[in-house]
């Protein structure tokens, strides 16, 4: 069966969850051989085994953490060689785009980027896309070389299909352009404990109508009470509110959760953009003629200041 | 010295309008007004405040587009960019991302340049790959999504806002910059740059200026190929509650019968 090259996205050698999506897509075009680089590299095959991966390739350098994006389509170009496969598959955040664009031309193929399901086709694979603010949904496929394809998260189901996983080091050298950006200081972002905005099951957003950094606590109590990311408004971003790490949105992060609830949002183009293939959307809105009714499976028409903190304590009891 | 720099500008579909797909599952550019994309604004923000900052610059706009892609660059020129470049010809119809980086690559080298800027994305491909297939086939260095930039001495220095880290990044020219919508705000054209604009230069280059064929690029040259696009049903009509005081709790109601609580 012919080999699918999956990049593994990782923290310290805990796998993130797109990672383990696409895992579960690349077994339906393939066998699974993961890519995993950088510092605990080893210890992500446990998980990677466990999803599917037949095979582990690793490499660790400083290389990774001290210059931008080069080294990683180096090391991602290196297994390529090594492995052959019928298609490379990446998680589709900003880094992960720019690694296989790079990576595309250099062996001489088409790219899909943002992909939202894969299927196996007489052609090769077939990748489904949403485009114009989620208002079309496209098919298409690489016609030229070895599909490289770019998956949004929250696009497949993590399923466990133990495999060996078996652990290789992979040989990278690097190019000469690896070390032309240097990263010269880096500052982790806080964790707020609440789960990563793209990967959540449910985001509960808050937009121009929370009025204040203060109020962001009403949103965030209501985020809590259903164990959900917080997501804001590019208003609300702007107004500095809230951080832009949490702005949805096509500028911001795009979100594809079971639900989605927005507070205070009038549901502008471009913030759609970013929510519109949640499965259930739900609004609190003062104004009947906000667009984002128009998306809504429920919407409350009223002040998100009386209607939040009453739906928080009833979520809270009804938990117990 | 003079510092070049070439920002990178594309002419998209209104995001407000109607966008739909033509026949051939291109975009299709007739229904809808076009504009420069709005996020490349940012990129030409960042052109003018470079050269503000450098002894002398000349900040060249450059666009792949249909002859209404005029009005991009005359957009930019407007805001107070130098010159212009069009590449215009008939057989870059349906151009993918690949091709399109091929094609700016090629106009960028012709142009000359130290440094070039673009924006994160495009408001109609949404891709955000452009800027690193740029400097990949240039060969220089990728300073990319940058919230913040400068330059001096020959080195780009910009901070990076990932989703795990904030980053400082750093690399000599020339290099390929991308500019987020956290840059700073674009600036309006004033009517004197407007008038001015009407001046400057456009240049337009073809397929044959750039030394390449129509077989590289255009539909049927494109290394992707969309086989079906399909509009997405409307979402049926929700149920729409006004609050009368227990707006909360209905709500709750509804979420427990979708087994969210
Ligand atoms: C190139 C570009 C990219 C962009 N990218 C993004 C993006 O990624 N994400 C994004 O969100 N936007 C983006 N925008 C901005 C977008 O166009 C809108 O301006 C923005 O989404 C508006 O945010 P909002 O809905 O919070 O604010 P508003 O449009 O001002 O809406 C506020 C809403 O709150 C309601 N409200 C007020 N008070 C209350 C109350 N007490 N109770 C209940 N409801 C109340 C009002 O009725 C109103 O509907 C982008 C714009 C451009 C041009
Ligand atoms: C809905 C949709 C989906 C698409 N999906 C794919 C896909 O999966 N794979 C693929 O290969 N192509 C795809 N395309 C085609 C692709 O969008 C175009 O080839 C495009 O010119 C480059 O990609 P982008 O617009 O996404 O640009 P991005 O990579 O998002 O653009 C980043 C920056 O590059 C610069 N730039 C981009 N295009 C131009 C231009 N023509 N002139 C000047 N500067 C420019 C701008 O500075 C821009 O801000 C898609 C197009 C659409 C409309």
């Amino acid at each position: 069966m012919a080999e699918v090259l999956v990049y593994v996205d990782h923290v310290d050698g805990a796998v993130r969850k797109p990672t383990l999506e696409l895992l579960t897509l690349a077994r339906r075009i393939g066998e699974p051989v993961a890519v995993a680089l950088g510092s605990g590299a080893e210890n992500t095959a446990a998980a990677l085994a466990e999803h599917g991966a037949v095979k582990v390739l690793t490499h660790d350098a400083a290389e990774y953490a001290d210059y931008l994006v080069v080294p990683k389509v180096d090391a991602l170009q290196a297994a390529y060689k090594a492995v052959s496969p019928a298609a490379v598959l990446v998680p589709s955040s900003a880094e992960g785009k720019e690694i296989a664009a790079r990576l595309a031309v250099r062996i001489g193929s088409g790219i899909i980027t943002d992909a939202t399901d894969i299927e196996a086709g007489d052609e090769g694979p077939v990748a489904t896309q949403s485009a114009f603010a989620a208002s079309f949904t496209t098919k298409s496929r690489v016609s030229k070389g070895t599909p490289v394809i770019t998956v949004k998260p929250n696009s497949a189901p993590v399923e466990a299909a133990p495999a060996a996983g078996a652990v290789e080091a992979l040989a990278v050298s690097f190019s000469e352009k690896a070390t032309g950006t240097k990263v010269t200081a880096r500052t982790p972002r806080e964790s707020t404990g609440r789960p990563e905005l793209t990967e959540a099951a449910i985001v509960v957003s808050g937009g121009r109508g929370v009025n204040g950094a203060e109020n962001f606590s009403i949103i965030e109590g209501l985020a809590d009470s259903l164990g959900a990311a917080v997501g804001a408004s590019r208003a609300a971003v702007d107004a500095g509110w809230y951080p832009h790490t949490n702005q949805v949105g096509q500028t911001g992060k795009s979100v594809s959760p079971q639900l989605y609830i927005a507070s205070g949002i009038s549901g502008a183009i471009q913030h759609r953009a970013g929510m519109q293939t949640s499965k259930t959307i739900v609004a609190i809105n003062k104004d009947a003629e906000a667009p984002i009714f128009d998306l809504v499976d429920y919407g409350v028409v009223g002040d998100l200041f009386e209607v939040v903190p009453q739906l928080t304590e009833e979520i809270k009891s009804r938990k117990g | 010295m003079s510092l070049r720099i070439v920002v990178t500008v594309k002419y998209v579909p209104d995001a407000t309008g109607d966008r739909h797909f033509a026949d051939d599952l291109t975009v299709d550019r007739d229904d809808v007004d076009g504009l420069l994309s709005e996020l490349d604004e940012y990129a030409v923000e960042q052109a003018l405040q470079i050269a503000d900052e450098a002894d002398d610059a000349e900040i060249t706009v450059l666009t792949v587009g249909p002859e209404d892609a005029k009005d991009a660059l005359r957009k930019a020129l407007s805001m107070g960019a130098d010159k212009a470049i069009h590449v215009e010809d008939d057989d870059l119809h349906g151009t993918d991302a690949i091709g399109t980086s091929l094609v700016l690559a090629k106009a960028i080298e012709k142009a000359g340049y130290d440094l070039v800027i673009s924006g994160m994305a495009s408001t109609d491909g949404t891709a955000g790959i452009v800027p690193a297939l740029l400097a990949e086939r240039l060969g220089v260095p990728q300073v990319t999504l940058l919230s913040e930039v400068s330059v001096e001495d020959g080195v780009v220095k910009g901070r990076r806002d990932g989703d795990s880290a904030s980053e400082q990044l750093e690399a000599s020219l020339p290099a390929v910059v991308s500019v987020t919508d956290q840059s700073g705000e674009a600036r309006y054209p004033s009517f004197k740059g407007i008038m001015a604009a009407k001046k400057k230069p456009v240049e337009s280059w073809d397929l044959e200026d750039l030394e390449l064929d129509a077989d590289e690029v255009g539909l049927e040259g494109a290394w992707t190929k969309v086989d079906s696009a399909t509009e997405r049903p409307a979402r049926t009509a929700g149920t729409i509650v006004k609050d009368e005081g227990e707006g909360g709790k209905q709500l709750a109601e509804f979420l427990a019968g979708q087994k969210f609580i």
